[in-house]
């Protein structure tokens, strides 16, 4: 299948599925439970800049002009995602691997998702734990939870990612406090990402032992978001664009950004991620920032969907000025990516690498098949100790945790 | 050799100190075999790992100095001293509070709050701050053992940016002045050392050099080499070209 052929297969899934839904409820409008910041000028922000943007505008020598640059600008950030920076790629992975060394020196992050429940009352058509799809779902209680990350921590790893799918009902704010008190006894550090929450339900969480909330806002343009996100609470774009500032507002200390590179324009949707993730850094001085950069990756019952005109050489593009717009920022690696493309990418943009990932539920205990179906298909499946021998092979060193829980 | 660097009532005959950041078992053994390094920096949060104790990788005779990273007020960098000194770290403690992602440049204010605070737990307090005298001052009255003023933005291997400021706290305060961060060659070092500094602390530029052991040596050297030149006492360096024929020629006795 050719190029043009998996994009057009790309709409029409998305067509198909909007035909068959239509009373669609009002995707700009919050939901009665969710909070509003209305002192915040984030997200307008965010937006205008990404309809502003332009990228066919920059040329060769704009491109040049902000790799020259100390502190590049948001237009300096413009440019190095523009198509005009695709020849100075190398020029871009070299600056980025400077800057990389400068500000995280040998280091490389490793840490490693579990998932404890894979319930979702959302619709978004491209993802495996979509409520209509159909697949084993499951949810651990406590002790599940607890031998998940026994066998976890036995491997060595000491920060975890708790994920849940999206469902308030099943996986509610206290029981994804408890998964984060648990965590806290195994792991050094403990990061969540699970639906968007208000404030406060932040800070209970914080007070649980987690101090770093990741949310995907998947595409930044509200019209495409809202083909692609049919039901439930995701729905509601704003509230989901607002997570990380009230998860900074809730004290916890880290927030990462990130769009589902493939959905859309993933120039106009890296443009916004660098750009929102710059205006919460310039608001809030003291919030750790960090960035994922994961493409579309093939689903349970849905093996056609890829990442579009996201190949390899753009996802570079991107990581690159991310890292060279914001040198300080983290970066992590996902394992939607070969094994051989994340090993280059580290030390060179990257800052954090996942090893021993499963995204099915109650699969890391040994001997177990695990309970519930995963979120998407990984492609590298290396362990703790196979990734940690690949880092140093590249001169580089692993580092289980940098982090003090106060 | 009675050219020695007392930090509360410590004495040293080395004036490198490994900085934290970047750590590495090799880079330690670099810094203490061919730096000379008697002082290792290391972050608490890099200590307080399962796997394998860093402290074991610290040499025998070496002095722990942890420090407070991850800190974002005084309050904060109270705790994480306290927990440094749980893991058996010692008293000494560099205060490094920073509520700024971007830069990491530190806050002077909590800083010298910090510093009061721990020296009445019993800390030996050294910290790391932006060369401001009147900061500065603070900290000493706050009951700092050392200041440690930032060359230049961390990790940016940009030398003295801020020299003249620094030069100002090597003139007023009568406590040793360390430099911290920023320092990118063993010619900065140098510079600094001549200027009149007590000792330099260094990490990101002998962590990525090429040859780690060959940066360590060449560092040691040049902060010898600035230590010696300062105590000579360097020759008179005019700003100004001197005129040829005196303005006050003129003047009959």
């Amino acid at each position: 299948m050719d190029h043009k052929e998996e994009m057009e297969m790309n709409e029409e899934i998305g067509i198909r599925e909007v035909e068959e839904n239509q009373a669609r409820s009002d995707h700009m409008k919050y939901l009665p439970d969710m909070e509003i910041l209305s002192d915040s000028d984030i997200q307008e922000k965010v937006i205008r800049a990404m309809e502003d943007y332009d990228y066919t505008r920059y040329t060769a020598s704009d491109v040049k002009r902000a790799l020259e640059k100390e502190y590049l600008s948001p237009d300096d950030f413009g440019a190095l995602l523009s198509p005009a920076a695709e020849p100075f790629l190398e020029q871009m992975a070299r600056r980025a691997t400077e800057e990389t060394q400068k500000h995280f020196g040998n280091s490389v992050l490793l840490f490693t998702p579990l998932y404890i429940s894979n319930y979702c009352e959302n619709y978004c058509i491209y993802c495996g734990f979509n409520c209509k799809n159909k697949i084993r779902r499951a949810k651990l209680d406590e002790d599940g939870i607890r031998r998940e990350m026994e066998a976890i921590a036995k491997t060595g790893m000491e920060e975890v990612l708790i994920l849940t799918g999206e469902s308030k009902k099943m996986s509610d704010v206290k029981y994804i406090g408890r998964a984060c008190e648990i965590a806290h006894e195994y792991f050094k550090n403990v990061g969540v990402e699970v639906y968007p929450m208000n404030t406060d339900e932040y800070a209970y969480i914080h007070k649980c032992g987690a101090d770093y909330v990741t949310v995907f806002q998947e595409t930044y343009d509200s019209e495409r978001y809202e083909q692609l996100h049919l039901a439930g609470h995701k729905r509601v774009f704003p509230y989901r664009l607002n997570a990380q500032e009230r998860a900074v507002r809730g004290g916890m200390r880290g927030v990462a950004f990130a769009a589902l590179l493939g959905l859309s324009d993933f120039r106009k949707d890296a443009f916004a991620v660098g750009n929102h993730a710059y205006l919460i850094q310039r608001k809030y001085p003291h919030a750790e920032i960090s960035f994922s950069c994961p493409r579309l990756r093939p689903i349970i019952n849905n093996d056609k969907i890829n990442p579009k005109d996201v190949h390899e050489k753009q996802l570079l593009q991107v990581m690159c000025a991310y890292r060279i717009f914001m040198p300080f920022a983290g970066i992590t690696i996902s394992t939607r990516e070969r094994a051989g493309f994340r090993d280059h990418v580290i030390g060179m943009c990257a800052t954090k690498i996942s090893a021993g990932v499963s995204t099915g539920i109650g699969s890391h205990v040994e001997g177990d098949e695990g309970e519930g179906d995963s979120q998407f298909e990984i492609s590298d499946g290396r362990s703790l100790a196979e990734v940690i021998e690949a880092i140093k092979g590249r001169g580089l060193q692993p580092v289980l945790n940098d982090y003090v829980f106060i | 050799m009675s050219d020695k660097l007392i930090i509360g009532g410590h004495e040293f005959t080395s004036r490198f100190i490994l900085g934290s950041g970047k750590y590495d078992p090799e880079l330690i053994r670099a810094a203490v075999e061919h730096a000379g390094a008697q002082i290792i920096t290391l972050a608490l949060r890099r200590v307080n790992s399962f796997s394998g104790n860093i402290l074991e990788h610290i040499p025998e005779g070496v002095t722990l100095l942890p420090n407070t990273s991850g800190a974002r007020n005084a309050e904060e960098a109270v705790k994480i001293a306290k927990l440094a000194r749980e893991a058996g770290c010692g008293e000494f403690i560099k205060i490094e509070v920073i509520h700024d992602s971007k830069y990491l440049l530190p806050d002077n204010y909590e800083t010298a709050k910090a510093c009061e605070m721990l020296a009445k737990e019993g800390f030996i307090p050294m910290p790391y701050m932006y060369p401001d005298l009147n900061a500065a001052r603070d900290m000493v009255n706050a009951g700092a053992a050392a200041i440690m003023p930032l060359a230049a933005p961390i990790g940016s291997n940009q030398g003295q940016a801020t020299q003249s400021f620094i030069r100002i706290l090597i003139e007023e305060i009568d406590l040793p002045i360390i430099v911290d961060a920023g320092i990118g060659k063993p010619s900065q070092a140098c510079e600094a050392m001549e200027m009149g500094a007590a000792a330099i602390m260094a990490n990101t530029a002998i962590a990525t050099a090429g040859n780690i052991v060959e940066m360590a040596e060449a560092f040691r050297h040049a902060i010898i080499a600035g230590r010696t030149a300062y105590l000579a006492g360097t020759g008179r360096v005019l700003d100004r070209a001197s005129a040829s024929s005196p303005l006050t020629g003129f003047l009959q006795e």
